[in-house]
């Protein structure tokens, strides 16, 4: 396999020229053929991982987490126990890597923060009204400054899928704008919650739409609906990430959330990103998973890999 | 091969900034073999018995990854061929035309399960003396193979509702020969309907892969099929012009390259056989610019790679229309990239070896005259094995229908390139061709799809999709592709005899 899957574009990305316009995103808008996506992502499903290759994986996937608990019941406790696990996943193995970030609401963050002084794990809340969205765009702009303030360093934002869904996708253009405009340094993280935009070809359109908009990544789901992430979604907004690197020179990360909850499965994800963007999207800085129970049973299959048998659950810590 | 492109095509795929991500090398998957017996020497399957050859010759199968020799073959010669077709005279008149059409089914169920119980190892075998994925074998070859006979013991003892108010008998002793790219799929659609009407059969699998077709001569036998009903004869061409031309054959049945089908046909002019051939093609794979074209372009890999390019219907002739040429070459270009050619026995093998040495020689020859003529070639960036027949993935840009490499079938993992502007140029460019088998159509307009599969003269054809095979779906050519129809009730109506 080559290095870099994306050929490069002609000139690169120039910020100046970079039009901000819903037209461009529709321009690119075209179909997706639901049957032979969903074959595709099916057969690279199928890929066999061995030995290295899987645990290099595995040890990726870990990097990519954004370690998350978004419930109701948080407390700051709860909150500096998960970020004790996601700054030393495996304190007894030096080798395994940190998370990329520690996912929460934003009344958490500046106890997220703190517990996460000193280490390079990011610090990542929701905001605009989330799950669903539905309040009004200055509380929206209100609430992502106000978490930004308390130290959040991602912003994971959803668009407004009524507003989309009804057709005025200007809005949702003008919202994403408005958000990451108030992000200011943080970066935006776009739900499009894929699992209530019906099919393939509006999570494609969507996709275009949050990265004219200005994403910094897309993501598939809030995990609080009945569909979250799927690897056919998956392989559909890489493709769209792709045409947008190919027509603006920018790259936009992925992160795909919800229901990726074993190994197998992150190294499925992990194989349809490396067979659709190449090594250059390898790293957390381009790809995350969103997930609060996948680390243990990568923890699980690490040890396997390294003593040739599985230990039992009571030897991972629940956090 | 070509180093030299290799090497232009690797810095013209992989310029992308430096990364600091490292290559994710896939370690070696590779599928078990130790589950798999294959004997040093298979003799020819006749009346039930493994029987040596009146000829007293062997000849060696290999594995085309490797060049090592697999086991070697009886090589039936005109004598072996007539006591094969005595064996099936007999069954067909003392045991098989006779049995009710309901215990026919049971044998044939019988068979196809057997093949789904030993799939595994028909899966290795078939890579092994193949060349082809394991990946390909295990979920295409086998699985269709065994839905075959599934599909068609289902019509042993319903032909009067294929064929309703008339009187159905089977035509007799046919007489089948079968090309190397899906050996044991061949066999099955060639034996399945022609046992489920009640016809016994002399069946010749390629020189070059015997393997799948003896192991299913022991299913047969495990499945305890009359003696005589199946017949399995190994050789090369004259094995099969003996059997093409022996007087008591009723029935012809011919999978291969249109040259060998025209010499078939003209063999048996003017005798009471009946004959269906199933030949070449370059079949068009057309793009317009409303396609899915991510989708679009899988459809355009899998149209050509799958199976190296060693498909009669393979997609090799792709129509872009002129407005997207540009992105589908680009992501074409970046998806061939990532094509994993190599040993077929590992799971993570896209593209095997080439079948033999006399197709590789081929394959060059027609890309040499490709470059020859001036198009652009791009192949997939990779290491091929020393030993072994191998071929990197190869498209041009640049073709005009007059070159060769656009008119003649390629059988390798080669494509060719052209564009069209409006949708009566495609139709015209698509069916300016003496083949005829299959068309591949890439839109979301469903008015389109419609006007285009009435107008592409072809036997198939694929609506944003390719390569789809089914048991209930006939499959058949226009014009140099052959005639007569395999695969679904059509697949019936050349064994039979209507009254």
């Amino acid at each position: 396999m080559s290095e870099s899957l994306v050929t490069h574009s002609p000139g690169g990305y120039a910020p100046a020229l970079f039009r901000r316009s819903i037209a461009d995103a529709l321009e690119m808008d075209h179909g997706v053929d639901a049957v032979a996506a969903e074959e595709r992502a099916a057969s690279l499903a199928k890929r066999s991982l061995k030995k290295d290759a899987k645990v290099w994986g595995l040890k990726l996937a870990i990097s990519m987490i954004d370690l998350t608990t978004l419930e109701g019941k948080d407390t700051p406790g709860k909150v500096h126990a998960l970020c004790q696990k996601a700054m030393r996943p495996e304190p007894l193995d030096p080798e395994v890597p940190h998370v990329a970030a520690v996912c929460v609401y934003p009344t958490m963050v500046p106890f997220v923060k703190q517990a996460l002084k000193g280490s390079a794990v990011s610090v990542a809340a929701v905001a605009t009204g989330f799950p669903s969205g539905q309040t009004f765009t200055d509380i929206k702009v209100q609430e992502t400054r106000a978490t930004v303030a308390a130290g959040a360093d991602e912003i994971d934002m959803v668009i407004d899928r009524g507003a989309f869904l009804s057709g005025n996708y200007q809005k949702v253009f003008d919202e994403i704008a408005e958000v990451k405009e108030a992000c200011g340094p943080a970066h935006l993280k776009v739900i499009l919650e894929t699992g209530e935009l019906a099919n393939y070809d509006q999570v494609r359109r969507a996709s275009l739409i949050a990265m004219y908009a200005g994403a910094d990544f897309i993501k598939t789901s809030t995990g609080k609906a009945p569909t979250n992430a799927t690897l056919p979604v998956t392989l559909v907004m890489l493709e769209a990430i792709r045409d947008f690197y190919h027509a603006t020179g920018k790259k936009i990360g992925m992160k795909p959330a919800g229901g990726i909850s074993n190994a197998k499965l992150a190294l499925s994800y992990l194989v349809v990103l490396y067979e659709t963007l190449g090594s250059d999207w390898m790293t957390p800085d381009l790809f995350r998973i969103g997930a609060s129970t996948l680390l243990n049973d990568i923890l699980m299959q690490l040890k396997k890999e390294r003593t040739g048998a599985y230990q039992s659950a009571d030897y991972f810590t629940i956090d | 091969m070509s180093t030299t492109t290799e090497i232009e095509t690797r810095e013209r795929l992989a310029p992308g900034p430096a990364s600091s991500a490292m290559i994710w090398e896939y370690a070696p998957s590779l599928e078990s073999t130790d589950h798999v017996k294959i004997a040093p020497r298979y003799n020819l399957f006749i009346g039930g018995k493994f029987v040596e050859p009146h000829s007293k010759k062997w000849f060696d199968t290999i594995n085309p990854a490797t060049e090592e020799r697999l086991a070697e073959v009886a090589e039936a010669d005109a004598e072996d061929v007539d006591r094969a077709v005595r064996e099936a005279r007999r069954a067909y008149e003392k045991v098989w035309r006779k049995l009710a059409p309901s215990e026919r089914a049971k044998y044939i169920y019988r068979i196809a399960r057997l093949i789904q119980e030993k799939s595994r190892a028909l899966a290795v075998v078939e890579s092994m003396d193949g060349g082809k994925p394991i990946k390909e074998s295990r979920d295409i070859d086998i699985p269709l193979s065994a839905a075959h006979f599934f599909y068609y013991a289902g019509w042993a003892d319903k032909l009067e509702y294929a064929f309703p108010n008339r009187n159905v008998s089977p035509v007799g002793v046919a007489g089948q020969v079968i090309p190397w790219n899906f050996p044991l799929l061949m066999a099955a659609w060639k034996l399945a309907p022609a046992l489920a009407t009640g016809n016994t059969i002399v069946l010749k699998p390629a020189e070059t892969t015997p393997l799948t077709a003896m192991l299913l001569a022991e299913i047969i036998q495990e499945a305890d099929l009359p003696p005589g009903v199946v017949n399995i004869i190994t050789g090369a061409g004259a094995t099969g012009g003996a059997l093409v031309s022996h007087d008591d054959v009723d029935k012809i049945a011919f999978t291969g390259s249109t040259e060998v089908g025209k010499r078939i046909q003209r063999a048996i002019a003017g005798t009471k056989k009946r004959l269906t051939l199933e030949l070449g093609g370059k079949a068009p794979n057309i793009v317009f610019e409303d396609a899915p074209l991510d989708q679009a372009v899988e459809g355009i890999i899998n149209g050509i790679y799958f199976n190296q390019g060693h498909v009669c219907c393979a997609g090799s002739r792709l129509f872009v229309q002129e407005s997207v040429v540009e992105p589908v070459i680009r992501k074409l270009r970046e998806r061939i990239g990532t094509l994993r050619v190599g040993n077929p026995l590992d799971k993570n093998t896209d593209v095997g070896a080439i079948n033999s040495r006399a197709q590789l020689e081929k394959i060059q020859e027609l890309v040499d005259s490709g470059i020859e003529e001036g198009a652009e070639m791009v192949q997939t960036p990779c290491r091929l094995p020393s030993r072994g027949f191998w071929f990197a993935p190869t498209f041009f840009t640049g073709v005009s229908q007059s070159y060769r490499i656009a008119q003649e079938e390629i059988f390798g993992p080669v494509l060719s390139v052209l564009t069209f502007r409006t949708p009566e140029e495609a139709i015209e460019k698509a069916n300016n061709t003496p083949y005829g088998l299959s068309a591949g159509v890439w839109t979301e307009k469903g008015s389109r799809i419609l006007k285009m599969a009435q107008k592409l003269r072809a036997g198939v054809i694929w609506a944003n999709t390719y390569n789809k095979f089914d048991p209930a779906s006939p499959f058949g050519g226009f014009k140099e592709s052959g005639f007569g129809r395999e695969g679904g009730m059509h697949g019936l109506g050349p064994y039979v005899v209507l009254s």
